[in-house]
């Protein structure tokens, strides 16, 4: 059978194999642990704990009342030492409650496991899942109890498990899927049921055998359950380019949501944790992340608490095997350059990537040529030349007028651009100042 | 860590290692089979005829950007390609300063005034060609054979008789290594089929504008091109003739001048086939590639208006 695929995208180098057969192992013991409020699409949390206070691990220490948002827990048992603004890896300072570690780790007493699936109802789970501060661990950090409460009306058939992983360097989700299929399968089931979906089907690009053979093995059991194979290439783990490439349907522009179309995406890593959360009880206090780059010393796929310090995670890889230039938190393609290592893991981190100054330097752009490139890589249909031209200009309504706002930021065409030009990141400028006009006008 | 502070740019933090340079740098080696086909039929003339070519537009480039106090950039080796490409498009009888001059209308005229790099609007080197062929006819229509550089026709005025001029065919073998009469870089289909794979192969060219190009022209001269009512013309001498193949791989795939669709890139091609159709067949010259390619050029902005790609999750409105 011929592995799926979507129209566009770009072939992109790995750079897998840095960590692609290293098995998840325990992550640093942090002394101090930054818990910022928001680590989520959605309203932010209020702090649930004062300073001063004595937490334990899995205790809640930030809450919002608000639909779409996630409550945040204690990574580690210990004393508040502050509640204050501290520097978040999307940006700016975010207010953050800040834990000392007792190094007990103790495990506060409410959590305990919440029972077989068999028995759980649609209900229950989706109380576990937005107790637990349960977000898609891919790296938008959505609410998951809001992603499985679809609207009265939008019927939901089918359910992917997102395993595309097509962010070079990353192999949290593969790793996962090669250890521990059976969990991942168990959360899998276990959002199904919540969405009350009867077809689910496992995605993974074909350049992770090893995990599709275990997906396949793990799903066995389960007829309502398959494996997609897709063809490796980037923006393979879109889950708009996702669900065309396995179902063959398109999700409609903004504010079209894959429910428009009766599916609903989940990430492999936040199914493993679902399942971590229903086994154990813990809320979503730990991730795996994948710790790589070329300057490294050694790369390694880690399980990680919730606001360990990027400086003790890279310690724990024995540190820098040469100075980065550039401190990458996700993917090359899509992640967030750093201004340092002070910064915690949050819920969305999917990895912490050193790059080297070659990788690093900005390079000159030269002017267009209009090679077309970014037309064929552009997985959106759209024609990035112009909107960059347009953004450049200032011209944000026609940038608007030629769909800016169907753009993902999957930064295909600036990767392919042979002049260089920063294309993807002139149409979030433009994106930018139409939305604030929509908001304006809304107003 | 080091002192410095890391470098914070927006994603992605990758680049494709393909550079504007290295693409330039893969059509000058495309062209290189047809310069070595074009020393063989019409021997060091020719080569002299390319280096000046080159020699000169390096130098406009470099010299008017100098003049303008603009950053200097010949390094990305668009220059050579407009250069080497307007060499070619001369007959191999050339005097030394038609290149000279042909190359510096371009890189200036054409190429630097209107903005430099990606900004020209038709193909510096065909605009280059018409300005030669209207300021110097004779020089420009003087064939010679290949070998002996006798005076002769080229095989399209045969082909198509529409002054009585009087011309031995050559073989299509002729034909298709090269040894025919002609413009220095067009005679050899053989080479510039190997070039134009090279661009396909590299990725640097798409199939779209060549195919459509090739094929309208195969299809028209065939239906329209016979002596013998429809359906009865030479085609394959069509396409094998003139300057179709180095125009359809190489210069209707100019990037700046094109459209940037795969489907803007058919319609390129088949406006460049139907036009050159109808200039061989029924215009005052014997080929029409060139002004083609110039009208399709200017048809360019229009197409990329009209052909766009259908936005993703978009129902077209009927």
């Amino acid at each position: 059978m011929a592995a799926k695929t979507f129209s566009g995208g770009v072939q992109v180098p790995h750079y897998k194999e840095l960590t692609e057969h290293l098995p998840i192992r325990e992550g640093p013991r942090p002394t101090e642990v930054v818990i910022p409020l928001s680590q989520h699409t959605g309203a932010p949390c209020e702090p649930t704990v004062r300073r001063g206070e004595r937490v334990l691990v899995g205790q809640k220490v930030g809450d919002s009342e608000a639909f779409v948002s996630a409550p945040v827990h204690a990574s580690v048992s210990g004393k508040v030492v502050a509640i204050e603004p501290r520097p978040h890896p999307l940006g700016g300072e975010v207010l953050a409650v800040v834990i000392e570690s007792d190094g007990e780790f103790a495990v506060h007493p409410e959590v305990k496991p919440l029972g077989p699936l068999e028995e759980l109802s649609p209900e229950q789970i989706k109380r576990m899942l937005r107790e637990s501060g349960m977000v898609g661990l891919g790296g938008a950090a959505f609410p998951t109890a809001v992603k499985v409460s679809p609207p009265e009306g939008k019927h939901i058939d089918v359910f992917l498990l997102n395993g595309a992983e097509c962010e070079p360097y990353l192999t949290a989700d593969h790793r996962l899927m090669v250890e521990h299929p059976e969990d991942v399968v168990l959360g899998m089931r276990a959002l199904m049921k919540a969405l009350g979906v009867g077809r689910g089907i496992v995605c993974v690009e074909d350049n992770k055998p090893d995990a599709i053979e275990a997906m396949k093995k793990a799903t066995m059991p389960h007829s309502e359950l398959e494996v997609a194979v897709c063809r490796t290439k980037y923006p393979q783990g879109s889950e708009k380019q996702l669900i065309k490439a396995v179902l063959g349907r398109e999700v409609p522009p903004p504010p079209g949501l894959p429910l428009d179309v009766g599916v609903v995406v989940n990430n492999v890593g936040t199914a493993w944790a679902v399942a971590r959360a229903l086994t154990t009880g813990l809320p979503l206090v730990e991730r795996v992340i994948t710790v790589t780059g070329p300057c490294v010393a050694q790369p390694a796929n880690l399980l990680v608490r919730i606001g360990t310090p990027f400086s003790s995670v890279v310690d724990f890889c024995g540190g820098f095997a040469s100075a980065p230039a550039k401190i990458i938190m996700g993917g090359p393609m899509m992640g967030v350059a750093q201004r340092g290592l002070e910064v915690p893991v949050i819920k969305g981190t999917s990895g912490l990537l050193l790059l080297p100054e070659e990788d690093a330097l900005a390079q000159q752009p030269q002017p267009c040529i209009r090679c077309g490139r970014c037309v064929e890589a552009c997985p959106m249909g759209l024609l990035p030349l112009l909107l960059a031209a347009y953004a450049e200009q200032g011209r944000f309504e026609e940038a608007e007028s030629l769909r800016a706002l169907n753009c993902m930021e999957c930064g295909s065409c600036s990767y392919i651009c042979p002049a260089r030009r920063p294309l993807v990141h002139a149409i979030r400028v433009a994106k930018a100042d139409i939305m604030a006009r929509l908001r304006a006008r809304r107003k | 860590m080091k002192s410095e502070l890391p470098v914070v740019t927006s994603s992605p933090h990758l680049r494709s290692p393909v550079t504007v340079s290295a693409l330039m740098r893969d059509v000058v080696i495309a062209l290189l089979p047809a310069l070595f086909a074009a020393v063989v039929f019409f021997g060091e003339r020719a080569m002299m005829i390319v280096a000046l070519g080159v020699l000169s537009a390096v130098v406009a480039e470099a010299g008017y950007q100098r003049l303008a106090r603009r950053p200097v950039t010949v390094g990305d080796w668009s220059a050579v390609v407009t250069g080497m490409l307007l060499a070619f498009n001369l007959p191999p009888s050339a005097p030394w300063w038609l290149p000279v001059v042909g190359s510096a209308f371009a890189i200036v005229v054409a190429k630097q005034l209107f903005g430099g790099l990606g900004q020209n609007f038709i193909n510096p080197a065909l605009a280059a060609r018409a300005m030669l062929m209207a300021s110097w006819p004779a020089h420009m229509t003087a064939w010679i054979r290949p070998f002996d550089a006798v005076s002769t026709a080229t095989p399209l005025a045969a082909l198509v008789p529409k002054t009585g001029v009087a011309a031995q065919l050559p073989t299509y073998w002729e034909m298709f290594v090269g040894a025919t009469a002609g413009c220095v870089g067009e005679t050899s289909a053989l080479a510039l089929l190997v070039g134009g794979g090279y661009l396909l192969v590299r990725r640097v060219i798409s199939w779209h504008t060549p195919a459509a190009f090739i094929g309208t022209v195969a299809v028209l001269t065939w239906v329209f091109g016979g002596v013998d009512g429809l359906f009865s013309g030479d085609w394959l001498r069509h396409i094998l003739a003139g300057g179709l193949m180095l125009g359809a791989f190489f210069m209707a795939t100019d990037y700046v001048t094109s459209p940037v669709t795969p489907k803007g890139k058919l319609i390129m091609g088949l406006g460049c086939g139907v036009l050159t159709v109808i200039i061989r067949l029924h215009g005052g010259f014997p080929e029409g590639v060139s002004y083609a390619i110039l009208l399709m050029n200017l048809a360019t902005p229009l197409i990329d208006r009209y052909v766009q790609p259908r936005p993703f999750g978009e129902v077209r409105k009927k």
